[in-house]
């Protein structure tokens, strides 16, 4: 009771201070958004003007002339949804293999896999673009998805909801004449939504924004995914501040309309895995 | 009975294997590799690769970009991370009161996580420009004098700095909140009753019990600052004004990919792996004393 008059009273400055914090947050997607309408004269004008002096739509064509800002689009989807694929399909199974089966030699891959875990990528990043240069790999989809359809942190985040499913749904399975991939795909899967949602997110952002590894792996414009074709755009387009708004507005905005849709979902996700995309 | 186990194993190997095929070719071996190579002079150019000894790691540490590069590091690290904890604690606090439009804030606070990095590094850039800026313009609307930002030696780190908190900080603030909640009241108005004032509550009572997320969010800061190098990379391609933005991921990757030294950047890759591990075992010394809670 005390307590909440308090809180009432008080509240004043608790919005004050995270309102001022607030601005400050979206002040820069707020600039970017009214330069990506922003003529060329306004860009260089001094002092800085803050509003268009009039608003054009020409910028968005503009990018697009200068730089295959679409295929950088398409890259990164196709090189994000067949990474997310993949690699929650296969940490699937070897989740699976790990939780509910019983086999020789358990304790040993198990190890194997945790160990994955133990160096960072960038630590092991000139030995992992050698490998794939030996396979012919460089400039090549193959180069971009294929190191990362494995992940011993995806494995291991769904076998610890794979081992808390009961046996009892495992035997009547079993009963009615579910075989071991019948049992997967009718009982462990279907209880287990919540985590592979999850995961499948987790993995989409993080991929979706990659940016060392699509670095050193590509070369031509043609296989560069988004990140890296906005860095390139802005080393060779110089100081187009207007343009450089108008490209990064066109990358962001699908993120951000995921974002505000499954605010809460992304939420929940980033405090269960406890990692930071 | 023994053909059904014999069934079995053949099932969980079936399923593992493309995991464990893919985790050999591109974990395993990649990390044997990588101390094999830091003791070769591997350089692409020249096909023979032979064994050098510890001649990367001499050359490492007698080249003062790379000296820089730790330097660097441990600069952004040292900065970013008690700032970053002491503003997304604060900021969590006050979400965690019962106050009005909580969910606007939220969604305000984490966007910046959400974003891609470099798209929004990109707008950073313009703000951060020294002629036609706005933070320019916004200091000297108050009266202090410009800044050149990315362009100043002693100003770019700082810069990618405060970036970067601006960037992380959603992510921390959540993380602190969800601890937050997770504290059970009748441990605060316990202390209350006792007479403490809401200061006192939370030093004595709110800080202690959340010890273990302050401890993971120090973790996360120390393993995440060695492995920055997107926004080194886009706002400052050359490792900003003589290298004082040059981080250690960036060093390797002018070794390896502008020189083609791959045994340097290996070495040094090791270095940096070295550091991350003392850092977390020191820093797990002093953390053992976090508090438990059921």
């Amino acid at each position: 009771m005390m307590e909440a008059r308090k809180s009432v009273k008080k509240s004043w400055y608790v919005h004050l201070l995270l309102f001022t914090g607030t601005v400050l947050m979206i002040f820069p997607f707020i600039w970017m958004f009214l330069s990506a309408f922003k003529t060329d004269l306004d860009v260089f004008s001094y002092p800085p003007k803050w509003l268009p002096s009039t608003w054009t739509l020409e910028n968005f064509p503009r990018v697009l002339e200068m730089v295959p800002f679409v295929r950088y689009y398409l890259n990164s989807i196709v090189v994000t949804s067949s990474i997310t694929f993949g690699q929650v399909f296969l940490s699937i199974l070897a989740a699976y293999a790990l939780a509910r089966l019983h086999f020789p030699g358990k304790t040993a891959v198990t190890i194997l896999l945790l160990s994955t875990m133990i160096m960072p990528f960038q630590v092991t990043l000139v030995p992992m673009f050698m490998i794939v240069y030996k396979f012919g790999w460089i400039d090549t989809y193959q180069g971009l998805i294929v190191p990362f359809l494995f992940s011993g942190f995806s494995i291991f985040f769904l076998r610890q909801f794979f081992v808390t499913i009961p046996k009892d749904l495992e035997d009547a399975a079993k009963i009615d004449g579910c075989g071991y991939f019948g049992i997967l795909f009718n009982v462990i899967m279907p209880n287990s939504k919540a985590p592979i949602g999850t995961i499948s997110l987790f993995v989409f952002l993080t991929h979706w924004r990659s940016y060392l590894w699509p670095l050193v792996v590509t070369n031509s414009p043609e296989m560069r995914t988004l990140p890296v074709g906005l860095k390139y755009f802005v080393e060779e387009g110089g100081t187009q501040y207007n343009l450089m708004m108008a490209a990064s507005l066109m990358a962001i905005i699908p993120v951000l309309i995921v974002y505000i849709v499954a605010e809460r979902h992304l939420v929940k996700s980033t405090t269960l895995t406890g990692l930071k995309f | 009975m023994k053909k059904r186990e014999h069934r079995e194993t053949v099932v969980a190997y079936v399923c593992l294997a493309p995991a464990l095929i893919l985790a050999v070719v591109f974990m395993i071996v990649p990390m044997i590799m990588v101390f094999y190579i830091s003791f070769s002079n591997w350089d692409f150019v020249n096909p023979v690769k032979n064994f050098v000894g510890l001649k990367n790691y001499v050359y490492i540490f007698s080249d003062e970009k790379f000296l820089k590069s730790i330097r660097n590091t441990l600069y952004f690290a040292g900065v970013k991370i008690p700032l970053d904890l002491v503003i997304s604690l604060f900021v969590a606090v006050l979400l965690d009161k019962k106050i009005r439009m909580k969910k606007f804030y939220r969604v305000s606070y984490f966007a910046p996580v959400v974003t891609p990095m470099v798209a929004v590094a990109l707008i950073w850039i313009w703000l951060f420009d020294p002629t036609f800026g706005p933070f320019n313009q916004i200091l000297s609307f108050v009266g202090l004098k410009p800044l050149k930002w990315l362009y100043d030696p002693n100003w770019a780190m700082p810069s990618v700095i405060l970036f970067s908190l601006w960037k992380g900080l959603g992510y921390d603030i959540i993380i602190f909140l969800a601890g937050l909640q997770s504290i059970p009241t009748h441990l605060i108005e316990a202390a209350y009753i006792d007479g403490a004032n809401s200061r006192q509550a939370f030093f004595k009572v709110t800080l202690p019990l959340l010890s273990p997320i302050v401890y993971f969010v120090v973790l996360m800061g120390i393993i995440n600052s060695f492995k920055v190098f997107t926004q080194i990379s886009v706002m400052t391609p050359r490792g900003g004004p003589l290298y004082s933005t040059g981080v250690m991921v960036f060093y390797i990757y002018q070794q390896a990919f502008e020189n083609y030294r791959m045994g340097r950047a290996s070495a040094a890759s090791l270095v940096l792996f070295c550091m991350v591990i003392a850092l977390t075992q020191i820093q797990k010394r002093l953390g053992r004393k976090s508090v438990e809670y059921s």
